[in-house]
């Protein structure tokens, strides 16, 4: 009877955890553990047989690939001056439109706008604006800076990717932004004004320390998309002009989607999970540790 | 914070509307040149059209195939939705109720998977889906996103369960009711909140996502439209007449599921984010 009562127990269990722990694994558990196998072969992806080759990706990549050095140093610039821009407008714009502003409704929508578009769209319609729209406007205003060959050099091509995701990217953190400065009780800035706060100390001593749960989720959120940026980059610049703005996820893409090599992209995107894991992880505990401190 | 409408607030007015200006600068120019031939676009790219194409757009959809590449975005995104809430919500209602050794670890295992960027694991996943026979079919792509979204749906639900009381569940119990009974007639509809944060913000995530579809829809009969738009490109580069009306139309259905439901998604982002 006892027995009986449960099994039924863990039918249950298997009824209701089962289903999506199974698609679950078959989908990311063990593609996970196999291209960890695949990374250690020099498998082409077509061929039936699968040569073992030890270590010989890891030790190519990282004497022999310039390539994905270079992608790897694109992908580190890109993420920090990304992350950079897009949380300072994002928390400039949110402090904005947290004043007593008329349009305000209009406008946190108008900044919001661009993250809903996908971002292969986005590179396609910044493509246009590079080449063509400032152009435009560079024969308009006279200024040199809308005349530049946007996306034909390799400088202007990156501040290129950094502008497209920081007007993408900073609508999303404001609104989170927003949220983190509103639920900011009256009475504490009411009562820091009344002992003579200038909006300087508001800000240093009010607002960003009682916000930065949003800063230690918006941070996260905008490096790891930064981190693992490709459809933007692949339809604004496609990686070029010569592969200068080739992100890490491009150039894994490339190596085994269009090269043909597999084991040596599945080495390189083994790589690149320790890397985003590490990163990620260590700045959520950072600023969590902050957090506690404030 | 209390204040009047000062000259201080009306300066900071006016900077902002001039900066959502500059925001809104990109959709000035794409849509004015969609409506521009393909020489006008050359010659004036920033005037206003002289006489509106109209017949871009028409160009465009019927080249992008217009009405099946967004009916297969809509089935995929809907029954995505449909497959993760179902039974992200059954299997995190239950590994919060049966607080064990075993639920501690598949919790743990789909929490962290949440780390693995997709790049990592996509040369794999093509060969075992593949093997699945999971590659070009519609259904197949569903299980592949309810693969992917389990870790995050799973940990949002996880954490709003928790602070549902049992109590009404043990009544119903007593009285007699099923587990699926239980689940699906009084702790389900207690999730609507939750649940709408899920759907939002996997509906953003599943509709905008490329890479993951052009690596498993090869068949042209299962494009959705970032897929559509791409090939398009490829097809007629630099055609800007025709291309742009079709990055509108690709637009279009976006921004209207979002001045429907502004409210809730705004509303869902930071839910999801505080979690």
């Amino acid at each position: 009877m006892f027995s009986k009562r449960k099994f039924t127990q863990a039918l249950i269990y298997t009824s209701f955890v089962g289903p999506v722990f199974f698609v679950f694994s078959m989908i990311v558990l063990i593609p996970f553990v196999l291209g960890m196998y695949y990374s250690l072969t020099s498998w082409n992806g077509v061929s039936g047989t699968i040569e073992w080759n030890g270590l010989n990706n890891f030790i190519q990549i990282f004497k022999n690939d310039l390539q994905v050095r270079d992608s790897f140093l694109f992908t580190i610039k890109f993420t920090l001056a990304s992350v950079f821009f897009t949380n300072s407008l994002g928390f400039l714009l949110a402090l904005l439109l947290t004043q007593k502003l008329k349009a305000k409704n209009i406008l946190r929508t108008v900044f919001f706008i661009p993250n809903l578009i996908a971002g292969l769209l986005l590179g396609f319609i910044w493509q246009f604006i590079f080449v063509k729209g400032f152009a435009a406007i560079g024969e308009l205003t006279g200024f040199s800076l809308f005349q530049l060959p946007w996306l034909g050099d390799a400088t202007t091509a990156f501040w290129g990717i950094v502008i497209v995701s920081v007007w993408q990217g900073a609508g999303y953190v404001m609104v989170i932004y927003i949220a983190a400065i509103l639920n900011i009780p009256d009475e504490v800035i009411e009562a820091a004004r009344i002992d003579g706060a200038n909006g300087w100390d508001l800000l240093k001593y009010i607002i960003l320390p009682l916000i930065r749960p949003a800063i230690t989720i918006c941070l996260f959120l905008t490096i790891s998309w930064a981190f693992k940026i490709f459809d933007l980059n692949f339809s604004l610049t496609g990686g070029g002009p010569f592969k200068s703005t080739e992100s890490l996820a491009i150039n894994i893409y490339t190596e085994a989607f269009v090269n043909n090599r597999y084991g040596l992209g599945a080495a390189k995107a083994f790589l690149f999970f320790v890397v985003v894991a590490t990163i990620t992880t260590l700045q959520v505990l950072y600023t969590k540790k902050k957090e506690v401190e404030a | 914070m209390e204040q009047r409408y000062t000259k201080r607030v009306l300066i900071l007015e006016i900077v902002t509307i001039l900066l959502g200006l500059i925001f809104l600068i990109p959709f000035y120019f794409i849509i004015i040149n969609s409506l521009k031939s393909f020489s006008e676009i050359l010659l004036n790219t920033a005037a206003w059209p002289k006489e509106f194409q109209w017949n871009n757009y028409v160009e465009a959809w019927r080249r992008l195939q217009y009405p099946k590449v967004f009916l297969n975005s809509l089935l995929i995104t809907v029954f995505s939705n449909l497959a993760i809430v179902v039974f992200c919500s059954m299997a995190a209602y239950r590994l919060v109720r049966s607080p064990n050794k075993i639920s501690k670890i598949i919790f743990i295992l789909f929490i962290s998977a949440m780390v693995i960027p997709f790049q990592s694991i996509m040369i794999p996943l093509v060969r075992v889906t593949s093997q699945l026979g999971l590659l070009n079919s519609i259904p197949g792509i569903v299980i592949m996103y309810l693969g992917f979204g389990a870790g995050f749906s799973i940990f949002l639900y996880h954490g709003f369960i928790k602070s549902v009381p049992r109590e009404i569940e043990e009544a119903a119990i007593v009285d007699g009711c099923s587990s699926f009974g239980v689940f699906w007639r009084i702790v389900f509809p207690l999730l609507k909140p939750i649940t709408v944060t899920i759907i939002i913000l996997n509906s953003l995530w599943i509709w905008n996502d490329f890479l993951l579809p052009l690596l498993v829809l090869q068949d042209q009969n299962l494009r959705t439209i970032p897929l559509a738009t791409f090939f398009f490109f490829g097809q007629y580069t630099k055609q800007w007449d025709l291309a742009l009306a079709a990055l509108i139309l690709g637009i279009i259905p976006l921004l209207i599921f979002f001045f429907f439901l502004q409210r809730h998604i705004i509303k869902g982002i930071i839910e999801g984010s505080i979690k």
